[in-house]
């Protein structure tokens, strides 16, 4: 994954919160709470970022943590949270 | 508010700790709103937890109406959960609906069918982001009328009829269980798979005119059984909590509910003239937290109600304290305990340690009661008017082999443990 570009689904919005975030999928209407700041940081710069690597060094995140990231990346893509970008960047 | 002044002054919120913790000190938005666009109703449900009838004068017009969904959509409150009364007897509500899902505020309303024409569902049928709740608590004209009023059972099951022939997916047939009905649950599920439709079941609360006929009407200990039983065999297929959305929390195991009050922290409710309260089960001043046309919209009443600053600190619990379900339970549900007569700081009524059974026998709480009858009742003045002090009688419970689900859980099995 940390090779790969992402995003946020289109159908999802991040709204804050006073412990991280929480999004909101409106195709699936499933609501999930990010309760690590440094995961809404790192969710938000997905777009931008060229590839999941990056999006987790900009964030500032520690490389010690980043597969308990990754893992959490992978749970939010699981349910659509977060999509795959293909065909070039966003 | 003399009944929450048991609470400390609030704390600061810690800044870890898990997410039900985190709730306990509320969210920037709520996340589980109710809006009930009007207290008129065609019907006079004996058990409407608004106490529904007559129109309010000062309703909310449509303008004020557009201002609050303009409101939610800058606090990213994503859906809110319609009701009424009636809501769709408003002349602007297939209207508000539109500017809602077009403002990207989703709804979940609920009806008795009354407007659901099949032109009407034709039109549903295309909008995205909007759930139907159709309303029938019997699944026999017979059983249903007794409670919902003559006819309602004809009106819901066109209803359903309209919206599966225009092809709206996935209606919800929303069944309060209750005493009558619980021995057709077969025939509940038979109408909605008839109609491609999902069967979902909640449960009966003392609140609005509930409050009058809880008593004869909520499940028996038997029943409950019973109704586990049947959940069981049906499985996924039917729902017992809420449709709309799911909760998941990142970092812990998928929560069952919120195991908490939610009351001005993450649930809250607008009523038709524009009052906040903390929780829709909870219709009385002591839970008024302000009216978004006077105090400055609804985001500021969320944000500054000094009954919401009450509301968001860690419950005290009394009895409960040294409970061993205490972090799962906290004391089960606000509302049920004023409703009853109960102390707030005590335990639930439905308490599945049995401390609530104790508490309703012990206590003489005709006056509390008395003391806690909403001052705004819309009911119909031709309705049959029973008012009395809630008789509550609850059956004896079954050994705590369990801890109790989550306080606001809607599912008509809460508080239920198979023993
Ligand atoms: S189970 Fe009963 S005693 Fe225990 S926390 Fe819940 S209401 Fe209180
Ligand atoms: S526990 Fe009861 S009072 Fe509290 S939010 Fe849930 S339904 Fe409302």
């Amino acid at each position: 994954m940390l090779d790969e570009a992402w995003s946020l689904s289109s159908s999802v919005a991040l709204r804050p919160e006073p412990f991280g975030a929480l999004a909101y999928h409106f195709g699936t209407r499933r609501l999930t709470f990010l309760k690590a700041p440094g995961l809404v940081e790192v969710v938000r710069g997905l777009g931008a970022a060229p590839d999941v690597r990056d999006a987790l060094t900009t964030a500032g995140i520690d490389t010690a943590e980043w597969p308990t990231y990754v893992a959490a990346l992978r749970r939010l893509a699981d349910t659509d949270m977060i999509a795959p970008r293909t065909g070039g960047s966003a | 508010m003399t009944e929450l002044d048991v609470r400390p002054s609030t704390p600061a919120r810690p800044a870890t700790g898990s997410l039900v913790e985190q709730f306990e000190y509320g969210l920037d938005a709520p996340i589980c709103l109710t809006w009930e666009l009007t207290y008129a109703c065609n019907l006079s449900c004996v058990h409407c937890l608004s106490s529904s009838g007559r129109r309010d004068p000062r309703e909310l017009t449509t303008g004020q109406c557009e201002a609050v969904i303009d409101e939610l959509q800058r606090m990213q409150v994503f859906y809110v959960n319609v009701g009424g009364g009636e809501p769709t007897v408003r002349e602007d509500f297939w209207h508000l609906l539109d500017y809602a899902v077009a403002h990207q505020v989703g709804v979940k309303f609920s009806t008795n069918g009354i407007r659901l024409t099949p032109d009407r569902a034709a039109v549903l049928a295309r909008t995205d982001y909007v759930d139907v709740q159709v309303s029938l608590d019997g699944a026999t004209a017979e059983v249903n009328d007794h409670v919902r009023g003559a006819g309602s059972y004809a009106t819901a099951i066109r209803a359903l009829d309209n919206l599966a022939e225009a092809g709206f997916e996935d209606a919800k047939v929303s069944v309060v269980v209750t005493r009558h009905n619980v021995g057709q649950l077969d025939a509940f599920k038979r109408i909605a798979d008839d109609h491609g439709a999902t069967l979902r079941l909640t449960r009966l609360r003392p609140s609005g005119r509930g409050a009058d006929v809880w008593d004869e009407l909520h499940p028996t200990a038997a029943q409950q059984r019973e109704l586990y039983d049947w959940l069981v065999g049906a499985g996924e297929n039917v729902l017992t909590g809420d449709p709309f959305f799911h909760l998941a929390g990142y970092g812990e195991s998928p929560m069952p509910g919120l195991n908490l009050c939610g009351a001005g922290r993450v649930v809250c409710l607008i009523d038709p003239i524009g009052d906040v309260y903390a929780c829709p089960f909870a219709i009385h001043d002591t839970f008024l937290a302000g009216n978004l046309l006077r105090d400055g919209g609804f985001g500021q009443v969320w944000r500054t109600s000094e009954l919401f600053a009450d509301l968001r600190s860690p419950q005290t619990s009394g009895a409960c304290t040294r409970c061993q379900f205490f972090d799962s339970c906290r004391g089960g549900c606000m509302a049920a305990k004023f409703f009853t007569g109960l102390p707030l700081d005590g335990p639930d009524p439905e308490c599945v340690r049995g401390f609530g059974e104790t508490a309703l026998a012990a206590d003489d709480r005709a006056a509390t009661i008395a003391s806690r009858r909403p001052a705004d009742d819309h009911s119909h003045r031709t309705a049959p008017a029973v008012r009395r002090p809630v008789p509550v009688q609850i059956g004896t419970r079954p050994g705590p082999s369990a801890p109790p689900v989550s306080a606001c859980s809607e599912s008509p099995l809460a508080g239920f443990t198979r023993d």
